[in-house]
């Protein structure tokens, strides 16, 4: 077996290609998102009926008034998926930054009081591992129907435990190191221990998992916006368009595909800059699952 | 050994209890459930009938407790598209869920594991640098969407398979291999990590020492150890192969739990709602009791802890 042999592991690509490549293509979306009104060329809601269906400019058939063709409606799908960009990122940065706040504060309390708070949180986050957030989806909608606000409670909630678990483990390893003993022997009171000694101390982490959630997030909106579990239909989410496209895969397979494109491409840059700052931070953990 | 039986054993009522917080609290709090349950055209006499079935003109911790007992008679009310307790119309579609699900985590398990130790075993080599790089990939790309490349490719243009529905083992292929591509980039990975960390252990190496061949070792000393990780983390990914059961099923229209709750939210049919989540909730954590348990009997170790 060649793992025996201790040499010292070839990467394929370094963390600075990682972090520059991962970085440039989120820069790049983001930058889209941003100026969606200044690049698209048409208004995404716009519909034509004597444009419906164009291939792209590519394919037979196509024309370079729309580069990406257009849809069943006749609208443009390149300024949609311009568009739709806004959505995606809002929403997966949104939803990641409100599980990130309730799984630290949940993580840190179990972490730093221990004993019962422990108990109640750390087999809370244990018995919701299991629970699929499409199922918790199923019921908002079914009770309040689909709304930007529900989405973001749903895949929030869904994910607070990912953080919890990564608090609570750094906040008990931390509380023992002899700096943060010192300062509560100094009669250092909790707020300032957490704020000024734990906290700091957990940034580099969390900046790794948070930028990789947000990978996540981006995932499991586009999957639930499919299921019709997202925001109503005539909105362009990548995976409302992904979801029009699918049922339209014998005449216009241009549309699903290019809507996951632009799915698979923002994704896999985010993961990028995720494992490149993860290495930067912990050069031991390449290829981890996640 | 029984005591860590018995306290996993206690878990299992706290995380029933949870779910069904969860769905009374969602369903019968978040709104009014007239409006959740009746549409707007519904008479005086139906509300009335309603309220009396939920009993929500009593205080809501009495609500709470009866809407429990209903949970443990197995009584979800009738469902308004079938007009037969929404329990039994779920229990007729459990069966294509967990088809659909038993046969896709099969084919990840069998091609995940391989996939892995080829790449454990040529680390570093060119087999393993693709292998890994594709599984990387792979955690970025919405499985859907594969869904839906596989079906232009199989069964658009080439014709070899259908495109949806349930029929004959030919419509359980790319239905079946779609849901097996939600876990097996992290199965393979897993497999490596776990087969790459036990291969520098006492043990294997004693093993070599002894005589034995590579792969004599790596399939009898190496492997069995390495399971253990998989099969923790199979536990906790239960939920992600429900999810994708859900989502498969609304892909190859497969008739299935998941696809059954998605046109009853359309058709306003709560009562199947909540007996779908209710089933598919109650599945995971006994699924999740039972990998914790088998783990215990596979590896001693953690029976001390």
């Amino acid at each position: 077996m060649s793992a025996t042999t201790q040499r010292p592991r070839r990467a394929l690509f370094g963390k600075g290609f990682k972090m520059t490549l991962g970085g440039g293509i989120v820069l790049g979306a983001v930058l889209v998102a941003i100026f969606a009104p200044l690049i698209a060329p048409y208004d995404p809601y716009q519909q034509s009926l004597s444009m419906r269906m164009k291939p792209p400019a590519w394919m037979t058939g196509g024309s370079a008034a729309h580069w990406l063709g257009t849809d069943a409606y006749g609208r443009d799908l390149l300024s949609r998926l311009i568009y739709g960009s806004r959505l995606s990122i809002l929403v997966g940065v949104t939803s990641m930054l409100f599980s990130c706040l309730l799984g630290s504060a949940a993580g840190l309390i179990a972490g730093y009081k221990g004993g019962r708070w422990e108990q109640v949180i750390m087999r809370f986050a244990d018995a919701q591992m299991a629970f699929p957030d499409i199922l918790l989806a199923i019921l908002m909608v079914a009770a309040l129907g689909g709304s930007a606000v529900n989405l973001i409670f749903v895949l929030g909630v869904s994910r607070w435990m990912i953080y919890a678990r990564v608090v609570f483990n750094l906040t008990r390893s931390l509380r023992q190191r002899p700096f943060v003993e010192a300062a509560t022997l100094y009669g250092a009171s909790d707020r300032y221990v957490v704020w000024r000694h734990l906290l700091p101390q957990m940034v580099p982490v969390l900046t790794v998992v948070s930028t990789l959630q947000v990978a996540q997030m981006v995932l499991q909106e586009t999957a639930l916006s499919y299921l019709g579990l997202g925001l109503p239909a005539p909105t362009a989410t990548w995976g409302n368009i992904l979801s029009e496209g699918s049922s339209r895969l014998f005449v216009a397979p241009w549309i699903a595909n290019l809507a996951g494109l632009a799915i698979i491409i923002l994704v896999w840059g985010i993961n990028m800059l995720g494992n490149g700052l993860r290495e930067h931070v912990d050069p031991k953990s390449r290829l981890a699952p996640r | 050994m029984l005591a860590y039986a018995a306290r996993r054993l206690m878990l299992l009522p706290i995380s029933l209890f949870l779910v069904a917080l969860v769905t009374f609290v969602v369903l019968r709090l978040t709104g009014n459930p007239v409006d959740i349950f009746l549409d707007v055209t519904s008479t005086p006499e139906q509300v009335a009938a309603l309220t009396e079935k939920l009993h929500l003109d009593e205080p809501i911790p009495i609500q709470f407790l009866i809407f429990l007992r209903d949970l443990a008679q197995g009584d979800f009310g009738v469902s308004l598209q079938f007009n037969e307790p929404a329990l039994s119309t779920v229990f007729q579609r459990l069966g294509g869920t967990l088809q659909l699900a038993g046969t896709g985590l099969l084919i990840a398990i069998v091609v995940g594991v391989i996939l892995g130790l080829v790449c454990a075993v040529w680390r570093d080599r060119f087999a393993d640098l693709a292998i890994s790089s594709v599984a990387v990939a792979g955690q970025s790309m919405p499985s859907f969407w594969l869904g839906i490349l596989l079906i232009q490719l199989f069964a658009l243009k080439l014709g070899w398979l259908p495109t949806s529905g349930a029929g004959g083992w030919r419509h359980m292929i790319l239905p079946a291999v779609t849901l097996a591509t939600f876990l097996l980039p992290n199965i393979i990975l897993i497999t490596r990590a776990s087969v790459l960390e036990m291969s520098g252990e006492q043990f294997v190496i004693a093993a070599r020492a002894k005589g034995l061949s590579r792969l004599r070792v790596l399939l009898t000393h190496v492997l069995p150890v390495s399971l253990n990780p998989l099969l923790s983390f199979l536990g906790i990914q239960i939920g992600t192969l429900m999810g994708g059961s859900i989502i498969t099923e609304t892909i190859f229209a497969w008739p299935g739990v998941g696809r059954l709750m998605l046109t009853s939210i359309s058709n306003r049919d709560v009562p199947v709602v909540e007996a779908g989540v209710l089933v598919i909730a109650v599945g995971i954590v006994l699924t999740n009791l039972a990998v914790d348990l088998l783990q215990m009997l596979i590896d001693p170790r953690i029976r001390r802890h």
